[in-house]
């Protein structure tokens, strides 16, 4: 998408590692506005790390980041969890490093579908909810770009359609960058358009259906992948006929056709 | 008496709400470690002849950079290396203590604080101490709070996190060198956690709880006094005792309830 505008982000050569072991190996990777960017790999693969380096917050031993002048970016952590000990609401949560007023916080979480959460204590929401407000907080710095690690974990199987629906729509009206971070092969690929399969090195990376019949990643993910080409083909706003052909289908049908898989 | 009173409601007002990060951040440990380590430094400024909360505040730094030292090698947990240099520190300081024969008898007197033992200079410095602290914790409560709800977003926002975190350290070592004169190395701790812990249930933000907590820590000052004087028993554990017993009360009231 939006090919001529310049990348949000761009590395080209970058290499990292922490003593003598290498964490990640010549990476070249950008990031454009509208544009939903997906990491998987394996544990270990470097995901995070490389999440970490884009951000600036670990210093690259080399290679060359370029970041948009002045980028404002939203970001969502892995695995957030407030320890019960400490009293706070999502209101309190969503003003934590900034002010915005009670119409902007209420617009943020109404934006998200979580609007009648503002006065909850933040350790007694579910996954699914938890990581909307976590949304809606990252949305609150009105980020070009937003960077969600492993935004579906600990939210149950029908949440997590849900929640990269949400992020679709983001998307679609902000016009932002999107770069995930997945464990799930399965429905991920329904909702990216560029897939960057990272084993500390970049295996392969492309569109989705592309990447999910790449050699190098059926290799590293076996049985798995072959199931989310299956669920992917299935996801997607449209479906392919025999001929390979694009045809379109109706929102609602998508539903429908879990049964195939 | 009355110096002794207004020397505990001034450490109390401090040790709550910075008690309060403590119980968030899961340090208790970590603040026991650093008041045993106190002795030490009473050592230190018995042998060099300096105030006693120089020494006091030298060792506790120390602790926290040798911490940080063997933390970033990784090959023991945070909990077994607080627990080995915890104790070195206090048999050390109980040895050096020892061997410097004034000091004998007053051992009792730190490991468990010598509330009527307050002197006008002490005052001074908890209540002078006391402002500066928590004027430094107010300055750096949005940060702290940040970092404590989850150090990568903090980071990711632009919070100067190894900073607050180092500040924070050197904030409780500061507290425990006011604050142990009165109190005593081995209750220290129980001032940071109790009166955070007991104010837990009836606060509904983090400011709330800060309050709440000196508030709690206050009342088991006052109370605390009060039966160590009807009982002539020792200051410090019956402040101790009455704060656990407002803990005590916070949670029977939660059963109550239904909160």
């Amino acid at each position: 998408m939006n090919e001529s505008r310049p990348p949000l982000i761009s590395v080209a050569n970058l290499n990292f590692g922490i003593g003598e072991t290498t964490i990640l190996q010549n990476i070249n990777l950008e990031i454009s506005a509208g544009e939903i960017l997906t990491l998987v790999g394996p544990n270990g693969a470097g995901k995070t790390t490389l999440v970490r380096v884009l951000l600036g917050l670990l210093k690259p031993d080399s290679g060359e980041i370029r970041r948009k002048e002045g980028i404002s970016v939203g970001y969502l952590p892995q695995a957030f969890e407030v320890d019960p000990s400490l009293p706070l609401t999502v209101r309190r949560l969503l003003s934590l490093t900034q002010k915005p007023s009670l119409k902007q916080m209420e617009a943020h979480l109404e934006e998200v579908g979580a609007r009648n959460l503002l006065d909850h204590p933040v350790q007694s929401l579910s996954g699914g909810e938890r990581q909307r407000v976590l949304l809606a907080r990252a949305l609150l710095r009105n980020p070009e770009l937003l960077v969600l690690d492993e935004p579906i974990q600990n939210v149950d199987i029908n949440g997590q359609t849900e929640l990269y629906r949400l992020i679709m729509k983001i998307r679609d009206n902000r016009g932002c960058g999107v770069l995930m971070i997945s464990h799930d092969l399965h429905l991920v690929m329904a909702f990216t358009d560029l897939v960057v399969c990272l084993n500390k090195h970049i295996c392969c990376s492309g569109h989705p259906e592309a990447v999910s019949k790449h050699p190098e990643y059926l290799a590293l993910f076996g049985k798995q992948a072959a199931e989310s080409l299956a669920v992917y083909t299935h996801r997607h706003d449209h479906v392919h006929g025999p001929e390979g052909e694009i045809l379109p289908i109706e929102p609602e049908e998508i539903h429908h056709h879990h049964g195939d898989t | 008496m009355l110096r002794g009173l207004m020397g505990g409601v001034g450490v109390a007002l401090v040790t709550g709400p910075v008690g309060c990060f403590i119980v968030w951040r899961k340090m208790a440990y970590f603040g026991n470690s650093m008041s045993h380590t106190a002795l030490l430094g009473v050592a230190i400024g018995f042998a060099f002849g300096v105030d006693l909360r120089l020494g006091i505040l030298i060792s506790c730094i120390g602790l926290a950079l040798i911490l940080l030292m063997l933390q970033s090698r990784k090959t023991l947990s945070t909990d077994t290396l607080l627990g080995i240099l915890a104790h070195t520190a206090l048999s050390v300081g109980i040895i050096a203590v020892s061997v410097l024969e004034t000091l004998r008898v007053d051992l009792m007197g730190y490991l468990f604080g010598d509330i009527l033992a307050v002197g006008p200079l002490d005052l001074w410095w908890i209540y002078l101490g006391g402002a500066a602290a928590l004027g430094t914790l107010a300055w750096l409560w949005r940060g702290l709070l940040a970092v404590t709800v989850n150090e990568e977003l903090a980071s990711a926002e632009g919070i100067p996190t190894f900073a607050v975190k180092l500040v924070f350290m050197l904030l409780i070592a500061f507290i425990i060198s006011i604050a142990m004169k009165l109190i005593g190395i081995l209750l220290i701790t129980s001032m940071l956690i109790i009166p955070a812990a007991a104010a837990r249930r009836f606060s509904k933000t983090p400011e709330q709880m800060a309050a709440l907590a000196a508030l709690a820590g206050t009342v088991s000052v006052v109370a605390g006094l009060w039966v160590s004087v009807a009982w002539n028993a020792p200051a410090g554990p019956c402040i101790v005792v009455v704060a656990a017993a407002l803990f005590l009360f916070s949670h029977t009231w939660e059963m109550l309830t239904g909160r």
